[in-house]
């Protein structure tokens, strides 16, 4: 664009504004009058159309609902304890709490595959760097939900029944009603406490469900695909010459990478990755698809119960985007405080 | 290739050789390739006796399916329902039209990766949607008519992939362009819209399309299932597109605006023939990125139960003789999905590749 002052096209200036539609200024303001009229008639009329639908289907409006009893019962309450005679609001609480168990373990999980992936595709290392590229390309090019469709139907129909249940590590069970494995005791907390089998499952130690744990495994599994290119990318973005000046000076490879090259590709790999972060919590909503209790779920649920859809798609609305905003201000945070002056990340 | 192997790799001569500098060339380097040697010698010959040796090809077979369960795969579920998973309910004596459909559109994703001539290539298209259009509704030539209920299966992947581009690719040069508008109204608008659409998951786009969208509608009016659809998916693909657009424009040094704007010509004329044709030539790789992540995101219609490829395969796996084959079911599935996804992937790698040499960077894909 040019600078203020050149432009306005005739003699007059832009400080002798004429109502003529000749003049830029004047036009932009009657288009945006214009834009702003037919957005505000629309949503109008939209609103108004809701109004009366709503009168007509007698569904009730505003948040009243969330204080009333659900009435459903939850399969997954580990963080909230929840029962079908609370409220929605609470429903609503033990999902958003769901989403962000699945979300923030696949995170941490799918960073370390990622980067061990990025980093095993540059290996030296023939049939590493194949089978990195290999799982990059199959991952990337299946959609998720039929990733996560297919971890859940091997776990529910392809694993034996807990009486048989699969066991690869002492106190690690895997079966058809889900993956058992010892937690620290809750009494003595030095002991562990070691699952049993007690009649058609497992109790005690720690039980994740088919759908929590297929769920959990694709997400990580998908994602850490991403991230291995950003990473892959990351370094490759790192000039030609830090690798030769590294390598001239007499470091040993492995002392190249993290004294050298990692330090200067973290500040390009990390925006990518963040936003990555923030694909793997909004693809935590494909919970839906197989069952997991997560936000999305309930509100659906909820939705389903109440009729009061635009409520229910609101608060889903609403808390993905808080989540977005917090996960771009810390990008933003990061960005100021690790890139380099004077450059433009 | 990374540069540190450049560095490293001495030129390779004989086999020997190459298995000493690829393979074993370090200690670590040893044990991994070791390791993954032992795993596909564990993993690798039983898989393919479960996927090929053993596996029960024919329909009439059922039954052998159901004995060998576990043991062989039964890829007698795919030859048993093929029909329904590449055309969903379409009138089976009629299934030839869905079937060319498939075949046109298939060509002419082809004929556009090849780069023919831009004006022939529009041309193209545009007699390809009306054929499509005429074989999939009928009504005319003699051809009964089909409501598009009862379209589905792979078809209605294509089509809603296809249609949910066609119609997002300009709404998203509009809301890029107004993103970099000089009016603040404009600009905020865009803003509003591309940063809303971004920061939530596709499911409740497509829950507002197909619980929402109808409450808005006048009494009396309704929109079909399939379209509210297309609806969700095309504003959803706008707002993903409209940031790869900009991301073209911001690419396009200022003095071309600038000359173009002391020749005389206009906002849309600069736009039109002096900005836009070099910002989308920039951007035609991540283009063909997100088109891939869209294409995979069709398959979330299946949580709205339309029947499209996915959900097809999902629902002949609850008839009764097919239940319990859910994981010969989804690898068919992501077979299908990949057979489409990859040669778009090696084709977008390609274009980076003779486009943008040097930094890795460009090699990146959103979703």
């Amino acid at each position: 664009m040019l600078p203020e002052s050149f432009r306005s096209t005739g003699p007059a200036g832009p400080s002798k504004l004429t109502w003529s539609l000749n003049q830029p200024r004047v036009r932009s303001i009657v288009y945006q009058a214009l834009l702003v009229a037919a957005v505000g008639l629309a949503a109008w009329y939209f609103v108004s159309n809701a109004m009366e639908n709503l009168m007509v289907r007698r569904i009730a409006s505003g948040f009243g609902f969330l204080s009333r009893e659900a009435g459903f019962e939850i399969g997954e309450t580990t963080l909230l304890s929840y029962n079908a005679g609370d409220t929605y609001l609470r429903a609503l609480a033990v999902g958003l709490l769901n989403t962000f168990r699945v979300a923030t373990l696949a995170i941490v999980l799918s960073t370390m595959l990622g980067a061990l992936i990025g980093l095993a595709r540059l290996s030296l290392n023939w049939l590493l760097a194949k089978l990195a590229a290999g799982y990059i390309e199959v991952i990337r090019n299946v959609p998720l939900v039929v990733q996560l469709f297919f971890w859940y139907a091997l776990i529910t129909e392809s694993l034996p029944a807990p009486a048989d249940a699969l066991n690869p590590l002492p106190g690690l069970f895997l079966s058809n009603r889900g993956f058992a494995f010892p937690i620290l005791g809750s009494v003595v907390p030095i002991e562990m406490d070691y699952p049993q089998l007690s009649g058609f499952n497992f109790s005690g130690g720690g039980l994740l469900s088919p759908e929590f744990a297929a769920l959990f495994l694709g997400l990580t599994l998908y994602t850490a695909a991403f991230i291995a290119e950003i990473v892959r990318a990351g370094i490759l973005a790192v000039d030609r010459g830090q690798f030769e000046a590294a390598y001239s000076v007499g470091l040993k490879q492995r002392q190249v990478m993290r004294f050298v090259i990692l330090p200067q590709a973290l500040r390009v790999i990390v925006p990518p990755v963040t936003s990555q972060y923030l694909n793997c919590t909004k693809n935590s909503s494909l919970a839906v698809a197989i069952g997991y209790p997560d936000l999305v779920s309930i509100a659906n649920t909820t939705i389903n119960q109440t009729g009061q859809a635009i409520e229910g798609i609101a608060i889903i609305m609403l808390v993905y985007l808080a989540i977005s905003l917090a996960i771009s201000g810390f990008m933003n945070w990061y960005n100021r405080r690790f890139a380099l002056r004077g450059s433009k990340l | 290739m990374s540069r540190a192997m450049d560095l490293a790799t001495p030129r390779i001569v004989s086999l020997l050789q190459w298995l000493h500098t690829r393979l074993f060339s370090t200690w670590s380097s040893s044990l991994a390739s070791l390791g993954i040697l032992y795993l596909a010698w564990m993993l690798v010959p039983p898989l393919i006796d479960w996927a090929f040796v053993r596996a029960v090809w024919s329909p009439a077979n059922a039954s052998l399916c159901r004995d060998t369960i576990g043991r062989s795969a039964c890829w007698a579920f795919v030859a048993d329902k093929y029909r329904f998973i590449l055309f969903g309910t379409f009138p089976f004596d009629q299934q030839w039209r869905p079937a060319l459909t498939i075949a046109i559109l298939i060509g002419l994703y082809t004929l556009s990766a090849l780069r023919v001539r831009r004006s022939r290539i529009v041309s193209l298209w545009l007699t390809g949607i009306a054929v499509i259009g005429v074989l999939m509704w009928g009504g005319l030539f003699g051809l009964s008519y089909v409501e598009n209920e009862r379209w589905g299966g792979l078809t209605l992947t294509l089509l809603l992939a296809t249609f949910g581009i066609g119609f997002a690719f300009p709404l998203s040069i509009l809301l890029a362009l107004g993103r970099r508008s000089d009016m603040v109204l404009v600009r905020w608008l865009s803003v509003a819209y591309i940063e809303l659409i971004r920061g939530v998951p596709l499911i409740s786009v497509l829950f507002m399309a197909s619980v929402m969208l109808p409450l808005f509608l006048p009494a009396g009016v309704s929109i079909d299932k399939l379209l509210r659809a297309q609806i969700a998916m095309i504003l959803f693909a706008a707002a993903y597109l409209a940031e790869i657009v900009r991301g073209g424009l911001q690419a396009i040094p200022r003095q071309q605006e600038e000359a173009a704007q002391a020749l005389g010509h206009s906002y849309w004329q600069r736009t039109w023939y002096v900005i836009m044709p070099q910002a989308l030539r920039i951007a035609i790789p991540p283009l063909v990125n997100t088109f891939i992540g869209f294409f995979k995101d069709t398959s979330l219609v299946v949580i709205i139960g339309l029947f499209d490829f996915l959900t097809t395969i999902k629902v002949s796996l609850t008839e009764p003789a097919w239940t319990g084959f859910g994981v010969e079911a989804y690898l068919f599935a992501a077979f299908g999905y990949f057979l489409f996804c990859y040669p778009m992937s090696r084709y977008s790698q390609g274009l980076e590749r003779k486009t943008a040499p040097g930094r890795g960077i460009h090699l990146l894909r959103e979703n």
